[in-house]
């Protein structure tokens, strides 16, 4: 056994193949990575004590070039290797002139330890050094690693986290490699903040007009024109200033992945972006879902999956042939980050054209009627209704008596104010959807509701309260919030918890984009279809537009947490709060599943 | 080693008991998160049938809390497809409050502290914005005499409130300015798509004249971008203006806007040649293109009356009481 785990760090660091290897690293020399050019890809650190360094630098992609915030000096920073059971230093330098931090993301440890300045701790100053120093580690699977800083996961902060299981593991493979999606950008941060908040639609050169493809009647049109918003309103900020990266490299960058023929692959897939969603397949091959956010699924065998941001997905592939194409298409189709499973370097399999870009459905407005089993079907008009007829076939509806944005429909605890654009009429749960633009492909897509946990859950207690949190926004100001109120109106009204306390968590999607929500420092376990004792354990979950999704959470880590939307220019628009775990005091632990 | 190689699929070790019901043919039961009640009413609502709140009675956390179980009539639940009793949602218990306000204070200290959460509300919703935009500079052909005409405005705040500037005026090349005008406004968003805006204008040219201004800009239905504000003058008269605006996309960066003007006066104004009623209408067609969003080059045509009241006062001074203008300018901001 221990052979093959030598075999398969061995291939690990395989993955870097194409970085152009070099022997000792410029941040490893002590050098300044001032003025100095950040490398693609990532070398590997692991052990009892681990350094990092946070520099910046230029960075040059496809000939585009611009300004880039690099740890240890490549892009993305260096694997993090772990290993379950043992404790960790990290010491972190920062070398910037502005504070910060590194989040570990979907690492169970004390929050002093988590990372985010303003919560878990003062953040990491021009110069200083601090050191996480982590417990014993609780978990194993596939983790990544960013900046909590100002907008600096943007502009390169980020890196991907492996977690050895300390017993053997259940997915085995001959081959275990990462991939990172991330993007590329010459413009700063701050100035696609601006442009998002300035000019409603900057980045989208797929906006409908007069001489357009889409399949929308006149009348749709008007429609949509009426509502004052964009069937086309897919992703904020799009290909048309993001190359989109494979382990940092660009499509035409050449990233690949070595294979022989009737190998396993295991493939460890990290949405690092800021903010895009990636449709993931490998164009005519079959491969399983092992993992979620770093928990062991049962096997899911699929050819596609969409990916939100911050969500991880370990897959195994068996490739066959010369080589294979594993495509990320941006879930707006303005562009794909692309890697090769190659049986050989330099082999390559052709990359598929970008498909159709989706368009905004009923669904995604909170309109799905749904299943209405039950329901007295005799006085309703289904043609009058439209139902479960998508947007570009409804010219039969009368928007004229729809109601887009009935503030009535919201709870008392939702603040309405201009903040809210829209109120889902009949906020679905969602997650058996496999995301915008993949109900129609003719072929497997994972959804939710695919995912079974591998082990049993170990708390099986019903949850003794369910609470609701709406996500509400308005697209034309770029405002972002919980229930109506950005970060800045709930800074000291933080969501509650008491310790060990099961809650379950419905949220509410009053937009018509989907959000990834991200709680730090938990798993919870969504509420999927699945038995009780096998509902997945994530710690992102995306919500569909205009639906709901609902997750259990066993709030066992105390202290504060982040929570918050993890596209990036939402979370800064204000869609953020803290959430706070009472103290475990002298409360009993829980009686767990297989505990004594 | 291949064989140690070959993937152990885990439902091979999964435990029997687990698989009972896992069986992928099976309905999953109803997600309590929305009960079939709910769902109805939801769905109800949608069709535009009033509904009252509360009328699923397990799930409203207001009837909830006072609720006498001993009186509800389980006999018409279906306990079956529910799974089990509702959850109820209650507030946090007491405990969820027991814990310190900052958790991370007594471990940094409040003083280390203090200065990164302020950046954390500044980084996550705080933030200010400055836009300055020239919506209309122009060069005007015409009859006689070519003229120029600015409309530019700007503003800096936050999403709520913000400070509002606004300058517009035009003349002919070679002659004083025949009207130039600034505003400075505070402006408050009343709704997703609207500010209301007050403050004061100074007119620079003619006679001096200084307003109070209030008004609403935003987006109207039909993505229509509407600016409408009354004026009320130093010597008691009062005034409005409005304008709308249509971006029409021919393809991603060419884009045709039909933009309309219309003047109005409670009364005759004498001093300004303003009649009362409806004063004076603009119509305009202009065709940009978006070398970037920030910057583009337009050609258009616009046209100008001058009515009623108005009319008069324009022949009186020997003026043409409507014009042709052939515009070429450029809109840009930043």
């Amino acid at each position: 056994m221990s052979d093959l785990m030598l075999s398969r760090r061995r291939m690990l660091g395989a993955g870097a193949l194409g970085a152009g290897a070099l022997a000792m690293p410029a941040w490893a020399r002590g050098a300044d990575l001032h003025g100095g050019m950040i490398r693609h890809g990532f070398d590997e650190v692991s052990g009892r004590d681990i350094a990092l360094t946070i520099g910046e630098g230029h960075r040059l992609v496809q000939g585009r070039s611009g300004h880039a915030v690099a740890v240890n000096g490549s892009i993305p920073g260096p694997l993090v290797r772990l290993r379950e059971g043992e404790p960790v230093r990290i010491a972190v330098t920062n070398t910037l002139d502005e504070d910060s931090s590194i989040h570990w993301h979907g690492l169970l440890l004390p929050f002093q330890y988590d990372g985010v300045p303003g919560i878990s701790f003062p953040g990491i100053r021009p110069g200083e050094t601090f050191v996480y120093d982590i417990p014993a580690l609780r978990q194993s699977g596939t983790y990544w690693w960013h900046s909590h800083s100002g907008l600096q996961e943007q502009s390169g902060h980020y890196g991907p986290i492996v977690v050895e299981p300390a017993a053997a593991d259940p997915v085995q493979a001959d081959r275990d490699y990462v991939l990172l999606l991330s993007e590329f950008t010459p413009l700063h941060p701050h100035t696609i903040m601006d442009k998002l908040k300035k000019g409603e639609g900057y980045f989208n050169y797929q906006q409908t007009s007069w001489t357009d493809d889409y399949p929308l009647s006149a009348e749709d049109r008007r429609m949509w024109g009426h509502m004052r918003m964009m069937a086309t309103d897919i992703l904020d900020v799009t290909g048309s200033t993001y190359t989109y990266l494979a382990n940092g490299r660009g499509p035409e960058e050449g990233m690949e992945y070595l294979f022989t023929p009737g190998e396993r692959v295991r493939l460890r897939i990290i949405n690092g972006s800021a903010m895009t969603f990636f449709n993931v397949r490998i164009p005519g091959v079959k491969f399983w879902v092992v993992a979620a956010d770093g928990q062991n699924v049962r096997p899911v065998e699929v050819e596609e999956f969409q990916i939100g941001t911050a969500e991880t997905y370990d897959i195994i592939v068996e490739p066959t042939g010369e080589a294979q194409t594993i495509v990320a298409e941006s879930m707006d189709r303005s562009g794909m980050a692309v890697a090769t499973l190659a049986s050989r370097p330099g082999a390559r399999a052709s990359v598929p054209a970008l498909r159709d870009p989706p368009l905004l459905t009923m669904a995604d407005m909170g309109m799905n009627h749904g299943d209405m089993a039950g329901m007295d079907h005799s006085a309703m008009d289904h043609a009058a209704m439209g139902h479960d007829v998508p947007a570009e076939e409804m010219s039969d509806m009368d928007m004229g008596g729809m109601n887009m944005r009935d503030t009535s429909l919201l709870p008392p605890d939702v603040k309405v104010g201009p903040g809210i654009d829209m109120v889902s009429m009949n906020p679905l749960d969602r997650m058996g959807d496999p995301g915008l633009g993949l109900d129609k492909v003719p072929h497997k897509v994972l959804t939710y509701k695919d995912l079974v946990a591998l082990v049993p859950n170990d708390d099986l207690r019903r949850p003794s309260r369910q609470m609701e949190i709406h996500l509400t926004g308005s697209m034309e100001r770029y405002m972002w919030s919980f229930d109506g109120k950005k970060f800045t109106a709930v800074s000291d009204d933080p969501i509650r918890f008491a310790y060990n306390e099961r809650v379950r968590v419905k949220l509410v999607n009053d937009t018509m984009m989907a959000h990834p929500i991200h709680l730090h420092g938990h798993f919870f376990e969504l509420v999927n279809g699945a038995p009780a004792d096998r509902q997945p354990q994530k710690h992102t979950v995306i919500v569909q537009p205009g639906g709901s999704a609902t997750f259990d959470l066993t709030a066992d880590e105390e202290g504060d947490w982040a929570f918050h939307c993890h596209l990036l220019y939402h979370m800064h628009s204000g869609m953020f709060q803290i959430v706070t775990v009472a103290p475990r005091g002298s409360e009993p632990d829980v009686q767990r599943v297989g505990e004594d | 080693m291949r064989v140690l190689a070959v993937m152990l699929l885990a439902s091979a070790t999964t435990p029997a008991f687990a698989q009972d019901h896992s069986g992928h043919s099976m309905p999953p039961a109803k997600p309590d998160a929305q009960t079939e009640c709910e769902q109805e009413v939801a769905a109800h609502r949608a069709m535009g049938h009033a509904v009252p709140k509360g009328s699923c009675p397990p799930d409203t956390p207001a009837e909830h809390m006072g609720m006498d179980h001993s009186q509800m009539d389980h006999s018409q639940m279906d306990h079956s497809a529910m799974g089990a009793a509702p959850i109820p949602q209650t507030p946090p218990p007491a405990a969820a409050g027991s814990g310190p306000a900052r958790a991370a204070d007594a471990i940094w200290g409040a003083e280390a502290m203090r200065t990164s959460r302020e950046a954390l509300v500044r980084e996550n919703g705080g933030m200010n914005v400055l836009w300055l935009q020239g919506d209309r500079l122009e060069y005007r052909a015409r009859e006689g005499h070519d003229g120029y005409l600015w409309d530019v405005q700007g503003y800096y705040g936050g999403d709520i409130d913000k400070f509002w500037f606004k300058s517009e005026g035009e003349g002919t090349f070679g002659e004083e300015a025949e009207s130039a005008e600034i505003q400075g406004l505070w402006s408050h968003a009343i709704g997703p798509w609207f500010d209301l805006q007050t403050g004061i204008r100074q007119d620079l040219t003619g006679p001096e004249r200084t307003y109070a201004v209030l008004g609403v800009q935003g987006l109207a239905p039909y993505l229509f971008e509407v600016d409408a504000a009354a004026f009320l003058s130093n010597k008691g008269d009062l005034t409005a203006r409005v304008e709308a605006e249509l971006d029409q996309r021919i393809t991603q960066r060419l884009i045709l806007q039909p933009r309309a003007e219309a003047n109005l006066s409670a009364q005759d104004v004498p001093e300004l040649g303003i009649g009362a009623g409806l004063s004076s209408m603009e119509l305009g067609l202009r065709l940009r293109y978006e070398f970037a969003r920030e910057f583009a080059p337009y050609v258009g045509v616009e046209q100008e009356w001058k009515l009623g009241g108005s009319a008069d006062y324009a022949r009186l001074a020997g003026e043409q009481t409507g014009v042709t203008n052939y515009l070429a300018g450029i809109r840009f901001w930043f």
